[in-house]
């Protein structure tokens, strides 16, 4: 298959580059939506989700709070504050994180839309657990 | 002439000092080394976001009703600078540089008659601009509780701003700090965040305005230009604290290079008073004898 590149930045850092990417998939904010070679330049935003990046040895799964994703001349850049490798993930730290996204949701001064992505939170969370 | 007493004195003090100096030097040399890294590490992530703004609102075709955090409110009356200074002394002309800097564009913009607010980020730069500027400081921040620089600390500087954007109390926003270029030399920067100025204006580039939006493209604008300004501050504070430690690390070595000159004059000027004494009583106890 196509290869293409990706880089996952962090305020902090440099997450990940990689150059044989043939497939990314990322929660975009209006749907999942699946990046092969030559995709066309695309902007979106990220909500809470799960990025699967596969390529030919391997394939690397990576949980998402937000971001902004661009892909310009076969490079795709996520760029996003908050991003945890799935497998480092230990139980702990899921559990706490749903807590406190069930905390914001009882305020009751929160946005129909922030509402929308706290359930998106919590939902994509409780999988990853059952899992 | 000082006694051989306070000669002495003196130079264990100095030697102590010198001992702190030193101390101080290889302190900073350690911290400059991750804040570098910090700072190179955090580059891309700045660069990348402004690429995206740059990309995006190449493509705002009618500025009427772009978001106004990217055009401006249309008006230039009210100016918030953003001053970022250290939390720590000691170190050489850091914290004069950005003032030096910031004050030059304060002594300008108050001959154009216009009126001014400052937000200082760090104690030192509010202690060196209270007695002048008092008046116009509306926020002291200062992270000496956190230990590192995180992108939390730079989001509240963020917010903050925004809010006092979106209350219509500024038009126009500035933030200075010193960029890292290596460890002798840091420039003071200002950099101009609202509106947002386009560094490569000169270069007449052709942009891709093929991009697919997902939501629409001022939804996009909208949401990434807050994010912007957080990220901006939190380059600006990186920088700030690689150029804060080389900074100290030249100022420590002078000092210390200055302490140990000082001690071999002492110690000249010691050695010489105790042989003019020895000679002294020599001559003293040799024209005693010569009387008898």
């Amino acid at each position: 298959m196509d290869q293409f590149n990706l880089e996952i930045i962090s305020p902090e850092k440099s997450f990940l580059t990689k150059s044989d990417t043939e497939e990314v998939v990322i929660p975009a904010i209006e749907g999942y939506m699946g990046i092969l070679k030559d995709h066309i330049p695309l902007i979106s935003f990220l909500k809470p989700g799960i990025i699967d990046v596969k390529s030919k040895n391997e394939i690397l799964n990576y949980y998402v709070d937000d971001g902004i994703v661009e892909f310009k001349d076969n490079t795709l850049s996520i760029l996003t504050s908050n991003i945890f490798d799935l497998k480092e993930m230990d139980k702990n730290k899921v559990d706490k994180i749903v807590k406190d996204a069930e905390e914001d949701l009882k305020k009751e001064n929160i946005k129909d839309h922030e509402r929308y992505i706290l359930d998106q939170k919590i939902e994509v969370l409780n999988s990853i657990k059952s899992n | 002439m000082p006694s051989l007493d306070d000669l002495r004195k003196r130079i264990t003090s100095v030697k102590s000092t010198q001992k702190i100096t030193k101390a101080m030097k290889m302190v900073a040399a350690a911290k400059l080394r991750k804040a570098q890294e910090n700072a190179e590490k955090g580059r891309p992530y700045s660069e990348k976001m402004n690429n995206i703004i740059l990309n995006l609102s190449a493509g705002v075709s009618d500025p009427q009703s772009a978001p106004k955090l990217l055009v401006g409110t249309g008006k230039e009356d009210v100016h918030l600078c953003v001053v970022l200074t250290s939390d720590r002394g000691l170190c050489g002309g850091f914290n004069s540089n950005i003032i030096k800097k910031a004050k030059n564009y304060f002594e300008k913009t108050q001959k154009e008659g216009k009126s001014l607010k400052i937000i200082t980020v760090g104690s030192k730069g509010y202690d060196q601009l209270k007695r002048q500027y008092g008046n116009s400081i509306i926020e002291n921040i200062s992270f000496k509780e956190s230990k590192n620089i995180n992108y939390f600390d730079a989001a509240k500087v963020g917010n903050l701003i925004i809010e006092k954007f979106q209350n219509e109390e500024f038009d126009f926003c500035t933030i200075f700090f010193n960029k890292f270029k290596n460890v002798i030399s840091q420039i003071p920067q200002a950099q101009q965040i609202i509106p947002l100025e386009n560094e490569n204006k000169d270069k007449d580039e052709k942009l891709d305005s093929s991009y697919e939006f997902e939501p629409d493209e001022d939804e996009i604008l909208s949401n990434l230009l807050p994010k912007n300004i957080s990220t901006q501050i939190f380059k600006a504070m990186l920088e700030n604290s690689a150029s804060e430690q080389g900074s100290r690390m030249t100022a420590m070595d002078n000092a210390t290079r200055n302490a140990g000159d000082l001690v071999d004059k002492l110690t000249i000027q010691y050695n010489r008073s105790r042989q003019a004494a020895i000679t002294k009583e020599l001559i003293e106890i040799i024209s005693g004898a010569e009387s008898l």
